[in-house]
């Protein structure tokens, strides 16, 4: 975020990335048990990101639009398709465990997720859909780009991040512009690449 | 604020939009419902934005209409993967059969200049041999336009767009200088050019529809490109050349209309079976614009599903459908990938995403499956990295995250492959409807056999080309497609084709269709610069053939 007010973000980055950091932290889409039970797959597939949420993410984009607007045989449109896959989730905990998604254990959480991801059978109620196309198409496909569209997961896998107007002038293979992050191995050691990188904006 | 775009047409009271100047409006000369203007195009992309201009150039009077917003590049497009999904065209659609096509910004736009104001910019001419595939190589269906006369549109379509690319491209016969000196190779392309060396093939910088040195004409000035890297998500910068930065401005300067936030639903007919105009939605309600041509350029998905939408009594299988063809013979491209790590960073999201190609296999007639391929280095951006590694591997949780941080060391390329035409691949109508009330297009997609020998051979080769520069950690990324074709074939023969050469229907002489729905193949070839080639041909041969009174009333 230090270089949200350099030449490398423009103003409708700052824009977009403002309203994302800033995204009403209650649901409005989902219900509050379905909240929960989204919060807790959120945390399965993206571990320790607290602000802001995912589900809060998830949950605006649901709000806001029908997100990627195709459905196959298998999983309807994205509301609809969130909407049966959370409700099935809690139908699956409480079929093998006797209380919904979010009150398992993370070990419990998990082994259920990977069944669903091995295409095995689950105890919920899936209806039409098809789980293990819901958790390919819905959990992979949209948790984890919530998270990567935030400025911390760009700061964390050293993406240089929004340039525009300023751009980047040195493209040549293992070359750093000012602007972006240096690393540890290729830029120095620890030390050095820390002070470099307290003046990278 | 871009969402304004959506909110309203901005296109009115005699006024548009100025894109290659902040804040800047342009007259535009408008025409009434009633009025029956030459030609009313649909969709603005490569088709309709290059014919809308060439058209209102020669004289015609042009309503061009698009049901995506009119976006403002360099006041409202942001750096960023989300925030740009409104050029995308997300509107509810059904996939279905063997291998459901993915749908989106690989293959859909939805704003005023369509697809090109995402596309990657890679303009690349089709092989000679391709416009005769059955007759010369034995598959497909041959095109009805000969390669040589396409020579020349491509070099049009290339001089109109100031293509940046390499001094002498490798294969293919020869063609002329490009008008701008290629980009220099970032460090995704470098590899590319190391892995085809290693490995003995050729490899050149790949000819690019951005600026690689400033523009300037009577329209506006283009700066070159800052290699942002967010070309896919829209250009910020305007030195994108695409139909909205350069055929729109064009085509409002020689008099033409455009109107944004017009989404057509129909095109009716008349009791001679004449087209007579267009049914669209703007404003919150239906209109009706009497047009003497109607063009239809909507891609391979909006097109026929707008013909078969048309459907009425006289025409009860959709306009233009007395072959029974229209939707049929769908084709995407392969999209699959090899991925590796470099020790070095590679920072591949810097600069144009395909800086450099190879189209060795394109070129290459010894293999046992039909069709060609090439590749291209990639630049994934953060989301669409996430779902390399979430698509091809299932990761998720510490996994994925932990995978995710090696995002500046991974290089890779990725093929843009032939898919055959197969009548069982097709766009029809599906019971859901969309929020004009509108029956939704049902893709039906399955690979073939031929497909997959392909993607098989590709995937080897690239998978040499990565391992050849000592990557590690080498995968592939089998599943994926991007660009369509076919649907509206054309073709000399009435019965097993729907439009001529000049997209012009066999059945209504007053419809015609101009965009990748008329490819009787794909080639294994990115398709805009053959789409604009096509437009620039079409609108020319339109005004040949108003000189000697063969358009429906309609002579200049």
């Amino acid at each position: 975020m230090a270089r949200r007010d350099t030449q490398s973000w423009n103003e409708p980055t700052r824009q977009a990335i403002d309203a994302r950091l800033s995204v009403p932290r209650e649901p409005r889409f989902f219900t509050v048990e379905e909240w929960d039970c989204a919060d807790a797959l959120c945390q399965l597939i993206i571990p320790g990101v607290i602000d802001p949420p995912l589900v809060a993410l998830l949950d605006a984009a649901l709000h806001d639009g029908d997100g990627h607007g195709t459905r196959t045989q298998t999983v309807p449109y994205r509301r609809e398709a969130w909407r049966q896959g959370v409700n099935a989730l809690d139908s699956c905990a409480r079929g093998s465990h006797g209380k919904p998604f979010a009150q398992l254990g993370k070990d419990d959480q998990s082994a259920l997720l990977e069944t669903i991801q091995r295409g095995e059978p689950t105890a919920g109620q899936w209806g039409a859909m098809e789980p293990q196309d819901f958790f390919k198409r819905c959990v992979l496909g949209d948790i984890p780009a919530l998270f990567y569209s935030l400025p911390q997961a760009w700061n964390e896998i050293g993406f240089g991040g929004p340039a525009s107007p300023r751009g980047y002038v040195r493209l040549e293979l293992g070359h750093r512009d000012p602007w972006e992050a240096a690393e540890v191995g290729p830029d120095g050691d620890s030390d050095t690449v820390e002070r470099k990188n307290r003046h990278v904006v | 604020m871009w969402s304004d775009a959506l909110n309203a047409p901005r296109a009115r009271d005699g006024k548009a939009p100025d894109v290659l100047h902040q804040g800047g409006w342009v007259e535009m000369r408008e025409y009434r419902d009633t009025e029956e203007v030459d030609f009313v195009i649909v969709g603005t992309g490569a088709g309709g934005g290059t014919l809308a201009a060439r058209l209102a150039e020669q004289g015609f009077s042009v309503v061009a209409m698009d049901a995506g917003g009119w976006f403002r590049p360099i006041e409202e497009f942001a750096s960023d993967e989300t925030a740009q999904e409104m050029i995308y065209w997300n509107d509810h659609r059904v996939t279905d059969g063997a291998n459901p096509l993915t749908m989106g910004g690989n293959n859909s736009g939805k704003a005023i200049g369509g697809s090109t104001v995402h596309y990657a910019m890679v303009a690349l001419r089709f092989r000679p041999e391709w416009f005769k595939s059955r007759t010369l190589l034995g598959y497909g269906a041959d095109w009805p336009i000969d390669w040589r006369e396409m020579w020349h549109w491509y070099a049009e379509a290339e001089r109109q767009l100031s293509i940046a690319g390499p001094l002498s491209y490798p294969w293919g016969p020869k063609r002329g200088r490009y008008p701008f000196r290629a980009h220099e190779l970032n460090g995704a392309a470098k590899l590319l050019a190391e892995g085809a060396q290693k490995t003995g093939i050729e490899w050149t910088e790949t000819p690019l529809a951005t600026l690689s040195a400033p523009y300037r004409d009577a329209n506006g000035t283009s700066p070159p490109c800052v290699y942002r890297g967010f070309c896919r998500f829209g250009c910020s910068t305007n030195a994108k050349r695409s139909s909205l930065t350069v055929f729109i401005p064009r085509a409002l300067a020689a008099g033409a209309e455009v109107r944004d936030l017009a989404m057509v639903g129909k095109i009716e007919t008349g009791p001679d079976g004449r087209a007579t105009g267009v049914h669209y939605h703007r404003d919150g309600e239906w209109r009706f614009q009497k047009a003497k041509n109607v063009i239809v350029a909507g891609y391979a998905v909006e097109t026929p599903r707008l013909l078969l939408n048309s459907a009425n009594d006289r025409f009860p299988d959709g306009l233009a459908n007395s072959s029974g063809l229209v939707g049929k013979n769908l084709m995407t491209q392969s999209n699959s990938a090899v991925w590796g790590r470099m020790d070095t960073p590679v920072r591949s999201y810097k600069g144009p995403p395909s800086l450099a190609i190879s189209e060795h296999w394109n070129y290459d007639d010894n293999n046992d499956f039909h069709g060609g391929y090439l590749w291209l280095g990639q630049g994934p951006m953060p989301i669409e990295w996430a779902g390399v590694l979430t698509g091809a591997k299932g990761l998720w949780g510490d996994a994925l995250r932990e995978e995710m941080r090696d995002y500046n060391h991974m290089v890779g390329v990725k093929m843009v492959g032939e898919t055959l035409p197969n009548e069982a691949n097709r766009v029809t109508l599906a019971d859901d409807v969309d929020q004009y009330g509108l029956k939704v297009a049902r893709i039906t997609f399955s690979y073939g056999d031929n497909d997959k020998a392909m993607i098989d051979h590709a995937l080897q080769q690239m998978r040499a080309s990565i391992d050849a520069v000592d990557a590690s950690d080498i995968f592939d990324q089998p599943d994926d497609n991007c660009h369509l074709g076919g649907t509206i074939r054309m073709g000399d023969d009435p019965t097993t084709s729907v439009v001529n050469a000049d997209g012009r229907s066999w059945d209504i002489p007053n419809l015609w269709v101009c965009d990748g729905s008329l490819f009787p193949t794909v080639g294994g070839v990115n398709p805009s610069l053959t789409i604009y080639a096509l437009a620039l041909r079409m609108a020319d041969r339109i005004g040949e053939m108003s000189k000697r009174g063969e358009l429906y009333r309609c002579r200049m």
